[in-house]
Formats: C-alpha cells, sequence, structure tokens
C-alpha cells in the first residue's frame, strides 16, 4: 500500500516538473480588449446572427447559407482546428436583436459575428457586441446611420452589403434619368431601413430637380393600402417608391391597380422585396415594376450557386448570401492573420487585433467584387448592384432572377 | 352659491378627466375632419370608394369577431386563439385553390368552386376549434379567468408554428377568380365586383348566424347557457355540447373568412396572417358590445370603415405625419371614446355584477 502511494507521489512529481518546463513560452494576452483562448482540440467558435424565422425568414436563410458554405470551402477547419458555428434569431426586429446580441455577447469563445439581416437588428444590437469585444460583419445591413459616426456606428462594426446612401441615389436616378419620371410619392414601413432608404431617394430625386408628391408610411402587417394609396393617387405620382418587405410590399403593388390616380404610376421596389415569391404572389400587378438589389455575376459566383445547389438543392431564397460568404472569409482570413499559436496547438485570437486586420481589409477578391473595408466598417464598393425589371417570365413563369436593366 | 358648491362637490377629478377627454377628442375629430374636406384634395367619389372597401374589410372582421363573442357570450373567456383558427382555414385552402385554378374548375364554375372552398376552410377551421375547446379549454374549465387567457395565448403560438411546421414559412397567394375581378359603376363611383360579392357573402353567413341562435333550439340552449350555466343543466340541457357547438359555429365562420378574405385580399396567406385580423376582430366585438352577436356584426363593420377613411379623414387634416401609419391609432381612439361613452359597446347590454 505504501509503496503504491509513493509511485503515484514520484509520478506526480514528474508530471509537474514537466509542465514546469514547457510554461516557457506561454502565451499572453496584451490586447486591448482582451483575447479569445482556444485550447488544442477545442474548435474556433463563430456565430450568425441572422433573422431565420417568421416573414423574413428567407433573408436569414440566404445569408447562413453562404456562411455555411464559406466555411465548407475551407474543409471545416481553420489553423488545424475545427471552426463551430453558433447562431441567434434576431428576428428582423429591434427587440429580437438586442436578445441575439446578448446571448451572444454572453459567450466568451465566440470570435466574430456574421449579421446582423435586418438593420434594426444591428441599431439595438451592435451597441452590446461591441461592448463585449466582438466584431460583427453584416451581409444585408443597408441603413446608412450604421456606418456613420455621427450615426449608431459602434467599433467592431463592418459590412459587405451596399450602403442605402449608394442603393437611395441609384434608384432615384434610374427614375429620373432613364425612365423620365418629374414625380415621385414614397412609402417605408416605419423600419430604419425603409425609412433611411426612402429620404435618400427623396432627397436626391429632389436634387435633380423632381418634385416628391407625398412621403408616408404604413405599419408592419397591414393588409388594406387602400387608404394610402388613395393618399398617393391624389398627386397623381410618375414614380412610386416603397422599399419594404413582403408581404405588405405585394399588398400594396397589387392594389396600386385599384386606385384612381396610379393607373400610369411606375412601381419601385428595393432588395427587401428582391425574392423569388414577390411576382407570383403579388400577380399580374408586379409586372413592369422595378427593384433595386444585390447584382452579382461572374465564374465564381456560378460556382457558389453551384454549390449551393449541391448543398442546399435549388436557388438561393434571396440575394446576399454571395454577400455573407465574403463576409465569412473576410472574418476567416482576418483570424488566420491575427491569431498567436502556442506550440501545443493552442491559439490565442487578440480581439483589437482583429478589428484592426477587417479594417485594413483592402483589395479583397471576393465573389460581390473587390472590397476596402473604410474606417467606419463599410466594405462595398457598390459594384454589386443592380436594376431589376420584372416581366411576366417571373409572375407566371416562374423564372428568377428577373433581368438586370442597369449595373454599375 | 352653495348650491353649485355642492354640486361641485359631487364631481370627481376623474369625471372631470373623462369629460375633458372627450371633448378634446372630438374637437380634434372635428378639426381635422374639417381641414381635410375644406382643402380639397379628395373628392366625394374617393370617400365613397373608400367607404365600400372598409365595408368589404369590415365584414371579414365581422365574422371573426363573431368567434370571439359567441365564446364570451357562454363561458365568458376571450379565446385568443381565434386568429390562428381564422388562419388555419384560409392556409389551408389557399392550396386547394390553387389547385382549382390550375385544373381550370376554379373560372369554369366559379360559384361551386367558392362554396367547396368555404365548406372546406370551415371544416378545418372548425376542427380546430374545437379541438382547441377539447384539449386547451375544458380541462381548466373551473379554473380561475386569467388562466385560460394566458393558455389561449400559448395556443395561439403552438398553432401558428405547427402550421408553419406544416406548410413552410413562406408566402401562398389565393388564384384571381376571374369572375369577379370586373368593376361596375354607381353614378361617377367605380366600384369592384369582388368587394360587393364579399360584403353581401359575409352577410348571409351573418343572418344565418342570426337565424340560428335566435330561431333554432341549439340558439336557445346556448342564450339559456350564456344566461346561468347550472339552471341549464339543471333544465336537461347538455352544457358541453352546447359549447363545443359554440366553438365549432365561431370556427367555421372563422373558416368561411379565411376564404372571403382570400378572395378580397389575394397575398399574403402565411403561418402569421390570423394575429393581427383577430387583434382587430377582438377590438371589433369589444366596440359592438362583447358578447352581443349584433353587436359584433355592427362593430366590424364600424372598425373596417372607421379605418379606411379615419387616417386621410381627421389626421391629415391635423397635418400629422405618417397618417396611415396610425390607423390603428384611430380605430384604438374610437374604441376609447365608444368605451367612455358606452362602456358596454355599442349594443352591449349592461353586465350584471355576476358577468362583469
Amino acid at each position: 500500500m505504501k509503496r503504491i502511494a509513493l509511485l503515484l507521489l514520484a509520478a506526480l512529481l514528474f508530471t509537474l516538473a514537466l509542465s514546469a518546463c514547457s510554461g516557457g513560452d506561454e502565451l499572453v494576452c496584451e490586447d486591448t480588449i482582451g483575447c479569445v483562448t482556444v485550447a488544442p482540440d477545442e474548435p474556433i467558435t463563430i456565430a450568425y446572427m441572422l433573422t431565420i424565422s417568421g416573414a423574413t425568414a428567407f433573408l436569414g436563410e440566404d445569408s447562413r447559407g453562404g456562411i455555411q458554405i464559406a466555411i465548407d470551402d475551407r474543409g471545416g477547419k481553420l489553423l488545424d482546428h475545427d471552426i463551430n458555428l453558433k447562431g441567434e434569431d434576431s428576428g428582423c426586429s429591434a427587440e429580437g436583436g438586442q436578445t441575439a446580441a446578448q446571448k451572444l455577447a454572453a459567450d466568451t469563445q465566440i470570435v466574430g459575428i456574421i449579421g446582423s439581416s435586418c438593420s434594426s437588428e444591428a441599431t439595438a444590437g451592435l451597441p452590446i457586441i461591441s461592448e463585449a469585444g466582438m466584431l460583427m460583419i453584416s451581409p444585408s445591413n443597408t441603413a446608412p446611420a450604421l456606418t456613420d459616426k455621427e450615426g449608431t456606428w459602434h467599433p467592431g462594426y463592418y459590412r459587405t452589403a451596399h450602403n442605402d446612401l449608394f442603393q437611395g441615389r441609384v434608384a432615384a436616378d434610374y427614375a429620373y434619368n432613364e425612365l423620365g419620371a418629374r414625380t415621385a410619392a414614397t412609402i417605408h414601413d416605419g423600419s430604419p431601413y425603409a425609412d433611411g432608404l426612402q429620404g435618400v431617394f427623396a432627397n436626391r430625386f429632389k436634387e435633380l430637380g423632381g418634385t416628391v408628391t407625398f412621403q408616408g408610411a404604413v405599419n408592419v402587417g397591414d393588409t388594406d393600402m387602400r387608404p394610402i394609396l388613395t393618399n398617393v393617387g391624389a398627386g397623381s405620382p410618375d414614380v412610386l417608391y416603397f422599399p419594404i418587405f413582403e408581404p405588405e410590399g405585394n399588398f400594396i403593388a397589387a392594389q396600386s391597380k385599384e386606385v384612381a390616380g396610379l393607373e400610369n404610376t411606375i412601381l419601385f421596389g428595393a432588395d427587401g422585396l428582391l425574392s423569388e415569391s414577390f411576382p407570383s404572389g403579388t400577380g399580374p400587378a408586379a409586372v413592369g415594376m422595378y427593384l433595386s438589389g444585390p447584382y452579382v455575376e461572374g465564374d465564381a459566383y456560378q460556382q457558389l450557386l453551384a454549390k449551393w445547389d449541391t448543398k442546399f438543392g435549388g436557388s438561393p431564397p434571396s440575394g446576399f448570401h454571395a454577400h455573407a460568404y465574403d463576409a465569412t472569409n473576410i472574418l476567416l482570413d482576418a483570424i488566420e492573420k491575427v491569431a498567436l499559436k502556442g506550440d501545443d496547438g493552442t491559439l490565442l485570437i487578440p480581439r483589437q487585433a482583429l478589428r484592426d486586420a477587417v479594417t485594413a481589409t483592402a483589395g479583397f477578391r471576393g465573389v460581390t467584387g473587390t472590397l476596402a473595408c473604410n474606417e467606419t466598417g463599410d466594405c462595398a464598393t457598390g459594384e454589386a448592384l443592380g436594376i431589376y425589371r420584372i416581366t411576366d417570365a417571373e409572375v407566371s413563369g416562374g423564372n428568377w432572377p428577373p433581368e438586370a436593366v442597369w449595373t454599375p | 352659491m352653495e348650491d353649485l358648491r355642492r354640486r361641485l362637490d359631487g364631481v370627481s377629478w376623474v369625471d372631470l378627466f373623462l369629460w375633458g377627454l372627450r371633448i378634446v377628442i372630438i374637437l380634434l375629430i372635428v378639426v381635422g375632419a374639417f381641414n381635410t374636406l375644406t382643402s380639397g384634395k379628395y373628392t366625394i367619389t374617393t370617400w365613397i370608394s373608400l367607404s365600400i372597401s372598409g365595408l368589404a374589410q369590415g365584414s371579414i372582421y365581422a365574422l371573426i369577431a363573431l368567434g370571439y363573442t359567441l365564446v364570451y357570450g357562454i363561458l365568458l373567456m376571450i379565446n385568443f386563439a381565434h386568429g390562428e383558427v381564422f388562419m388555419a382555414g384560409a392556409f389551408t385552402t389557399v392550396f386547394i385553390a390553387n389547385y382549382f385554378n390550375r385544373i381550370g374548375f376554379l373560372n369554369t364554375y366559379p360559384l361551386l368552386a367558392i362554396l367547396i372552398l368555404m365548406v372546406i376552410a370551415a371544416l378545418v377551421s372548425m376542427s380546430v376549434a374545437v379541438l382547441l375547446e377539447r384539449i386547451a379549454y375544458r380541462p381548466l374549465r373551473g379554473a380561475p379567468r386569467l388562466v385560460p387567457l394566458i393558455t389561449a395565448i400559448g395556443a395561439s403560438f403552438f398553432l401558428q408554428y405547427s402550421f408553419r411546421g406544416f406548410y413552410g414559412s413562406g408566402f401562398q397567394t389565393y388564384p384571381t377568380v376571374t369572375a369577379l375581378s370586373g368593376t361596375f359603376t354607381v353614378g361617377k363611383v367605380t366600384i369592384p365586383v369582388v368587394q360587393v360579392v364579399v360584403f353581401f357573402a359575409a352577410i348571409a353567413l351573418m343572418s344565418g348566424l342570426y337565424w340560428l341562435v335566435e330561431r333554432t333550439k341549439m340558439g336557445k340552449s346556448m342564450r339559456a347557457v350564456s344566461e346561468d350555466k347550472e339552471v341549464a343543466a339543471l333544465m336537461g340541457i347538455d352544457i358541453n355540447r352546447v359549447i363545443v357547438f359554440t366553438f365549432a359555429i365561431g370556427g367555421m365562420l372563422a373558416g368561411a373568412a379565411g376564404v372571403i378574405n382570400g378572395l378580397y385580399r389575394p397575398q399574403g396567406v402565411y403561418f402569421f396572417m390570423g394575429f393581427i385580423p383577430g387583434i382587430k376582430a377582438f377590438t371589433a366585438a369589444v366596440l359592438g358590445g362583447i358578447g352581443s352577436v349584433p353587436g359584433a356584426m355592427l362593430g366590424g363593420l364600424f372598425l373596417g370603415v372607421i379605418e379606411s377613411i379615419g387616417p386621410n379623414l381627421v389626421l391629415e387634416g391635423l397635418g400629422i405625419d405618417g397618417a396611415n401609419q396610425l390607423k390603428d391609432a384611430i380605430a384604438f381612439t374610437m374604441l376609447v371614446l365608444v368605451l367612455i361613452f358606452r362602456p358596454q359597446g355599442i349594443l352591449g347590454e349592461r353586465l350584471s355584477e355576476k358577468k362583469a
């Protein structure tokens, strides 16, 4: 009995001595906002914060697919560690964004977040994420305030989606110059995305010399659009711009044909309505409608679509999967660049250095074009935006996406 | 002098405040409407066509509201999952409607096809409503009144996400019926045929219900149970049967409303579509006097018209931005106003101590 105890003691001393020897090059965190330590056999955790339930689920499912493909492309591994993708549903609302952000911020193993889907989620969730030292790269937030230092910007925010300052401007330019419109009306749904976008559109349209006859709003969940359309119709505008989502967008488009004064009005929407179910859901009223939205082309994109088809079947439900793919790659590249590796395979990922590395992204050749991030996190250069016109082929023929009538 | 003081002492601050509120709201409405009407932006035909579309919308609210009011009349509980009963019928039938459209049945025999669709939707909604009563409410019959209310909210989520599981989260659309897609003109007002059809279909269903409640034996039992459950039971009425029947009737009306809603407004059929109409119909039921069948009908129509003309008539005249975003505010202000003047609702009976 005594002998066994002695033997155990010896073994203990031996291991202690060993560990003392290897302690010489211990990784030390010198980052100002902390580090993530990944033990040798543990995965690197990244997370998504997207809307994957409710009416806007198509938007989040689309981006999540892009993230998963980007991870698959690396064989699910980074620096010899597995990549673990966690996720929270943020429901395309401010409350949802805040809850999801709190949950994610509580998990200190998360290195970075891909998200959010909707600008309202980011407006509420970003302060929490930023405070936790994490960074988030959004594939589809487009509200201008998010990358404006005077607005709701916080350190650690980036996006691969276009800024609406650009989208609203392109739409107004197209309506005024190409469609010859001189009067316009706008409708938003109270979300920061739609309100911001219609504001940019209206201002640019006025700048060009046009007149804005009406700027109004509906509620999310409204189905009867005749009252507001009657109001719009009183001014008989050349263009009605409503950068909102389904199903409110469908109701506006379909009911606009029944209201006096809108017989010759051209309907114009934005990327929130650029989904496969919009034209068939709206019916004949959608024919001739214009939509601005992400426009991605090239071989790399075709390959991405092929991978989507193999992995999930069919085509992506919305237009931001390529942006999510690029966002994920920017994040993973940056981790690769800044991570410190210990002898036993332990990783130390300094958070501020990671943010700096993403900010320094320049000449990144992604699927959505060549990306370069500025200091407030706008990484898209506006190359990937087009204007589409819906025809009968999309409404009754099941064709998707429609043909782009304008590209940069 | 002494007399005046005594009379003033009898008036409480709350009463004064309520009187002030009434006067302020009425003044706002009058000023807003006056400004809008004198600005000449809209013609009289605009108001008429808005009112007609409001009546069509209101008749759908009314059909759903009847389900709330019938159940409240008998069990004194608010079945908050009733909006989901409406969704169940509308969502299930959209696939059958599209099938009818594909094989050409819908446009060759539109009347027959729509009747079949309404029967199917009514059956689906009825089954959901009856199951809901059996599984979620009956075990809680003796519990405090807050308990079934919370259960109803839970059941509402359960139904929403079950139907999302059945049919997916995408948006479905009812097909357009060619026979209903035209318009006709009376004087200078152009009226879409579908709005008239929707209105009269709803009126027909509501008259049927009224006849059922007032003229049949089952209706008599329903009224008896709503008056006093114990005494009705002593008179030999099977209470459970009456309650199940009430849920079934409410469900059938909601299912039929689902198809009528699909004719009137084909887009946006999805698992969450019952929530807002459910809230609106509940408002309509309270507005008309909850527990009263004609009250629910009147409340629904009233709410539909107010929502339709209110924002443009009142809010725009007051110079409020985003008037149409506030149309719910109009609807609920109306509710508050009606309840201040008539706490029992437009046609409601003054509730006795026991019921209230």
